[in-house]
């Protein structure tokens, strides 16, 4: 997804986090798929590890 | 006096949920206070020091969901903690739709959703460069609102994306438009021509609702961050956002928005601006150009907005100190009227950027004694608790405090509209500054307040409602955030009309 194709697209979105988010994008046209994200067992510790593995 | 809580293992809101619930659980009979949220250490020691740890939530891990009541009697507490069970369970989970569950992670909603675009980020600031990571590297943009991201995550995060040529908006990135459509705490303006890059999220709101009132719309309001143009960071997605702009075939001028830059990135960003062919408008507050160019560069948020649309209708433009003169001068001759008063100013921001650029106004006018502005939204004052721009308690708590202070005349303030924020933030305000005002009247003195609105007619919260609610209340409305900082100054200091209000004597 290049940078100019974005500037001329409708936004399909993933939302991670408020939820207040969702409701918000959707009233202004967007399409928005919440993600039920919640911490990683473990922790920032484990978040910062699979931040170094995740490629 | 009981104090009880719960713990629910496993069980992820997100803050402003909790706070939410907190909320509701504080209006309940008999509870005195409250507290919903997760078990993070920080927020262990939250509960500590309210009084509100329990044996039961010491255990709490950081995954794991707490819910503490301290209530006039058990059974004020126990209804408590019965009723938030009940709105747990009627919320959760929200927007499962058309019976599919929702995706548990970033790799999940892509396969529900392969072709999306824009990843929005705003879990806690220990997951953010996880999630951001993810994104970027599955080749989608990414705008990051979460706060408490490291410096070097951030550099870390940002060249990754302009390596691949994606925008990383944030993190601490409160609000941006992308194709017209607002994301974070934006205020509802029209999609149209300007195109704006801004390291400032109040900054942005304020030009782009200024923008909305002259008539003219937002093609894309490119947040990056407020540390983008920091000697660290080196304005690397600022270069990129104008490099977009400048190509984007909808936006007709650009608008450039911030703080001043690291002096290295200030020069970094005049260059980029000297190849854009677009009439582009400056205002880094507190920073003049190193070099002569084809830009405009101008002192105030207000001045940005109208000075580029002017730009744009080809018409000749000055920045003006009042936009009505004549409106300023009866308003100071009502303030006149009232009682002696004291000298000082007191500025309480909710936006920091609105904050910063009234101390560049007050300074030269005033004199730094003679005033002080506290940010609300600065870390020291949101560590465990909402912005507030959403929770509006603690700037009212301050606000009733400057009602006992003898030596102030003048309470400043700024009033953030828009989606995601407080739905009547004037209605706190307005209730504290009618007690401030009180207060002082009691003690012989007046206390005047002054303040300016940054929103749109169409933001949820409706811009002449709320601006009519403060009115209620005895406060000032200035048209702007430049204005009333210099309607402040006015009032204090009365040999400033020569200056200020000169163009009409």
């Amino acid at each position: 997804m290049s940078l100019e194709t974005l500037l001329g697209q409708p936004l399909r979105v993933i939302n991670l986090g408020l939820e207040v988010f969702v409701t918000e994008l959707e009233s202004e046209g967007a399409t928005v798929l919440h993600v039920d994200w919640r911490p990683p067992a473990g922790g920032p510790d484990t978040a910062a590890l699979l931040a170094r593995l995740d490629d | 006096m009981a104090v009880r809580g719960v713990v629910r293992r496993s069980h992820y809101r997100d803050s402003m949920v909790l706070m939410r619930l907190a909320e509701a659980l504080r209006a309940l009979p008999g509870v005195r206070e409250a507290a919903v949220l997760m078990g993070t250490p920080a927020n262990h020691e939250i509960l500590a020091s309210a009084g509100l740890a329990t044996v039961e939530t010491k255990d709490a891990a950081p995954g794991d969901l707490i819910i503490a009541v301290m209530a006039g009697s058990d059974a004020a507490a126990d209804a408590a903690l019965a009723e938030v069970e009940r709105i747990l369970t009627e919320q959760r989970p929200a927007r499962a739709t058309a019976g599919r569950a929702l995706p548990r992670t970033l790799d999940g909603a892509l396969r529900q959703m392969p072709d999306a675009n824009l990843v929005t980020i705003s879990v806690p600031g220990a997951y953010a460069k996880l999630e951001a990571l993810r994104a970027l590297r599955r080749g989608l943009h990414v705008f990051l609102f979460s706060d408490n991201v490291s410096l070097d995550d951030e550099i870390a995060l940002k060249r990754l994306a302009a390596e691949r040529r994606l925008l990383c908006m944030g993190p601490d990135c409160g609000t941006a438009y992308v194709n017209g459509v607002g994301l974070g705490f934006a205020n509802v303006v029209p999609h149209g021509r300007i195109g704006c890059v801004a390291a400032s999220g109040t900054g942005l709101q304020a030009v782009v609702s200024r923008l909305a009132a002259l008539g003219e719309g937002v093609s894309h309001g490119i947040g990056v961050g407020g540390r983008d143009l920091s000697a660290e960071v080196n304005g690397i997605m600022t270069e990129l956002a104008l490099e977009a702009l400048a190509a984007d075939t909808t936006t007709e001028a650009i608008v450039v928005i911030s703080k001043p830059p690291a002096p290295a990135v200030l020069s970094k960003l005049e260059a980029a601006i000297s190849r854009i062919t677009k009439p582009v408008v400056v205002c880094c507050l507190g920073a003049l150009p190193l070099t002569a160019g084809a830009a405009r560069w101008v002192a105030t948020l207000e001045d940005a907005a109208e000075s580029v649309v002017a730009m744009l209708r080809g018409e000749a433009w000055t920045p003006r100190a009042f936009g009505d003169p004549a409106d300023v001068k009866s308003r100071l001759a009502r303030a006149r009227a009232q009682a002696s008063r004291g000298q000082g100013i007191l500025g309480l921001y909710t936006g920091g950027t609105l904050a910063h650029e009234a101390d560049l106004i007050l300074d030269p006018l005033v004199g730094r004694d003679a005033y002080r502005l506290v940010d609300l939204g600065d870390d020291e004052f949101t560590r465990g608790r909402p912005h507030p721009m959403i929770d509006a308690e603690a700037r009212a708590a301050r606000v009733r405090e400057a009602g006992r202070s003898g030596d102030l005349g003048v309470l400043l303030l700024d009033l953030v509209l828009g989606r995601a924020v407080h739905p009547d933030p004037a209605a706190p305000l307005a209730a504290a500054v009618y007690d401030a005002r009180r207060a002082a009247q009691a003690a012989a003195r007046v206390l005047l307040a002054v303040a300016s609105v940054v929103g749109t007619e169409h933001d949820p919260q409706g811009l002449d409602r709320q601006i009519a609610t403060l009115e209620s209340a005895g406060v000032e409305v200035m048209p702007s955030n430049a204005q009333a900082a210099r309607f402040a100054a006015l009032l204090t200091r009365p040999e400033l009309e020569a200056t200020l209000l000169g163009e009409t004597r």
